[in-house]
């Protein structure tokens, strides 16, 4: 892609400006990491890593670091390729559980996820597991129409777990190939709501062996250092199997997915891009390291980066 | 909860300075490493923390820190009274117009709370204040987002003013004023579409509505979590609009809430409300003090100072 491309003279870029390794250059580099809610113990980690790397490979120069800061960077967000791939039932239905506190994205994603597999040639079908939230059933029979998916759905008010169980019978007896399943915005101390959720997997799994095939966790890019206690959270009760991050078109980063990828070794799948259809994008993290640094690279990239 | 508050924190770094018997200026400065730490965990904004830092130093090193048995304390005190000043007293009193109605519109990125606060901000004003509101669904764009109002609406047997999707917000929020005044409603509630700040068509658009229907408040409603950027955000939001004020939303999770102090740092506008839940009486006034002992993770600042 054009941004990967790009990628390598970015950081060319970013060394341009500074000469030697030195602790200036680790301070600024410090300040774009937490700025980017990467978290404090996070940042200066892995400024000690790169502190280390740098003495013992005996970089003096930045030019020679920024392989290091990819390296590091990128390899610990990534560390097999396939994992940041969905992972689908090789025989039979794919289910996908799809969680996450409010307002993050997550009947948005289902949207554009519906849309994407069945442009891949699949089906699929939806569940309205959110009763609560005003008028959310109807958001997601508005995206069902769009990608022309079916959505099973009960009344308003009634019980997540009934629903997500009708889909499961819906979706056995019509073969689709994949079911995804939405589920109310809740907050993670919230004990109750949580044990609803965990209910609700629950029913897969007995209805449905080997299901849920992915627990997706949606984490707004905007959110800060809480989206570690959402993802210690909503894994203890669900089994996250990986991560949706959402909003990156605007200008927060969501850095904190770093310090989600080392202390919880949870990997990013799919990234949002915006609210229309097609704003859902498999997750690469070189290019995710890359808007990480962005900040810093652009006031040079503007003079002498014309592609 | 994940992080230690300050106070743990402080305590540590004092009884490795106690060994020494007297407090040195780089002590005064390990301690205010630690205020920084926190602060920065909290999600207050770097370049927020930076200016704070600076003056919290300054004052220690000038004061009896330096000299006194119960330096923890005096930083304590320090960054209480910096805070304190930061974040203002409570200001939630609604500026209502002298000749009804009085408009208030709701702004803000996606998913932050707007359509949900509007829902209790007209139901809080309804009670406190004895008024009788009319709501705007003028997000045409969000699928359901009028759904979700008028249901909103429904539940509080409130009416809501709707043109469909297919009007402009702006045509949509002129014909509400009119609506209102014939209808007698003496405030007026627009929800308006989530966007982000960078989005300059529809920032615009949020300009022209504001033209046309001269609000008596504009409230940016912000998530409780958001990190980093919520400086960029409010900057943005109070750059194009003047905004009068800020609720801050779903602080009934575990967050530390530090963009709080980032929004009022760079705006300078008070927090009005807090949004505790997603009932539609989850609406609370704004305690500084309280949120200031929030994002410095110490429940009750008080009796900890006591205790240091
Ligand atoms: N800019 C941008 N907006 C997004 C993105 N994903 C979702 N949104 C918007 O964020 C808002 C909330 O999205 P929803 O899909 O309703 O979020 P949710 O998690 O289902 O919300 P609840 O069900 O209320 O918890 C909507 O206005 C979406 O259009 C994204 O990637 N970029
Ligand atoms: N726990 C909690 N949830 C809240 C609070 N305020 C809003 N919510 C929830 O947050 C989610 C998003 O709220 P909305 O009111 O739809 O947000 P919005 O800003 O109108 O979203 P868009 O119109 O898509 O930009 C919903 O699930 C609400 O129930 C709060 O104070 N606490
Ligand atoms: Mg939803
Ligand atoms: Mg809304």
């Amino acid at each position: 892609t054009k941004t990967r491309q790009s990628f390598a003279s970015k950081v060319n870029n970013l060394v341009k400006r500074y000469r030697k390794v030195d602790e200036e250059f680790f301070e600024e580099l410090e300040e774009v990491m937490i700025s980017s809610d990467v978290g404090v113990n996070t940042v200066l980690e892995l400024i000690d890593q790169l502190k280390d790397e740098a003495r013992t490979r005996n970089i003096k120069e930045t030019e020679e670091l920024k392989d290091v800061i990819v390296e590091v960077l990128s390899g610990m967000l990534t560390k097999k390729d396939e994992e940041n791939e969905l992972t689908f039932n090789p025989n039979g239905m794919t289910i996908f559980l799809v969680v996450g506190v409010n307002g993050v994205g997550k009947t948005t994603t289902i949207g554009k996820l519906a849309h994407k597999l069945k442009q891949e040639g699949k089906t699929v079908m939806l569940a309205a597991g959110d009763t609560f939230r005003a008028g959310a059933i109807d958001q997601l029979e508005v995206w069902g129409e769009r990608s022309g998916v079916n959505v099973i759905k009960h009344q308003e008010g009634s019980d997540p777990a009934a629903v997500v169980y009708d889909a499961l019978v819906a979706a056995k007896s019509r073969k689709v190939d994949v079911l995804i399943c939405d589920t109310a915005g809740r907050l993670q101390n919230k004990v109750n709501l949580m044990n609803e959720l965990e209910k609700v997997k629950r029913v897969i799994a007995r209805e449905y062996p080997g299901a849920p095939h992915e627990v997706l966790l949606v984490l707004d890019a905007t959110t800060g250092q809480n989206a570690l206690s959402q993802a210690k959270q909503f894994s203890q009760a669900t089994g996250v199997t990986g991560i949706v991050l959402t909003k990156l078109d605007g200008t927060a980063k969501g850095g904190i997915v770093l310090a989600i990828r080392h202390e919880l070794d949870i990997p990013v799948k799919l990234i949002g891009l915006g609210e229309g259809i097609n704003d859902l994008q498999t997750f690469d993290s070189d290019q995710f390291v890359y808007g990480l640094f962005s900040d810093l690279f652009s006031e040079e990239t503007e003079s002498d980066d014309h592609e | 909860m994940a992080f230690e508050g300050l106070s743990d924190r402080l305590q540590e770094t004092i009884k490795k300075i106690r060994g020494k018997g007297k407090v040195s200026e780089a002590d005064v400065k390990q301690m205010t490493r630690e205020v920084r730490l926190a602060l920065l965990e909290a999600d207050v904004n770097f370049k927020v923390v930076k200016d704070f830092i600076n003056r919290v130093k300054e004052r220690a090193i000038g004061q009896e820190v330096l000299k006194s048995l119960t330096p923890g304390q005096q930083v304590i005190k320090i960054v209480q009274d910096e805070l304190a000043g930061l974040m203002g007293g409570e200001q939630s009193k609604i500026q209502f117009s002298p000749k009804p109605p009085t408009v208030i519109m709701l702004v803000g990125l996606q998913g932050a709370g707007k359509t949900t606060t509007t829902g209790k901000l007209a139901n809080y004003i309804r009670k406190a204040n004895n008024k009788n509101p009319l709501l705007v669904a003028a997000d045409v764009y969000r699928p359901a987002a009028i759904k979700q109002l008028q249901t909103l609406g429904g539940q509080l047997s409130m009416p809501v003013f709707t043109m469909g999707d297919k009007e402009s917000p702006v045509t949509i929020a002129k014909e509400a004023i009119k609506k209102a005044k014939e209808d007698h409603h003496d405030i007026v509630f627009i929800d308006t579409a989530g966007r982000l700040h960078v989005d300059d068509t529809l920032m615009e658009e949020l300009e022209e509505i504001k033209a046309v229907t001269d609000p008596n408040e504009i409230f940016l409603v912000v998530d409780a979590m958001t990190g980093q950027d919520a400086v960029n955000v409010a900057e943005s939001f109070n750059e194009r609009l003047n905004i009068t004020g800020a609720i801050l939303t779903k602080l009934d999770g575990d967050t530390r809430g530090g963009a709080a102090l980032s929004v009022k740092a760079v705006t300078g506008t008070p927090i009005k409300f807090v949004g505790m839940g997603e009932k539609l009486d989850a609406l609370e006034p704004f305690h500084p003090e309280r949120m200031a002992s929030r994002i410095l993770g110490m429940g009750d600042v008080l009796s900890l100072i006591e205790k240091a």
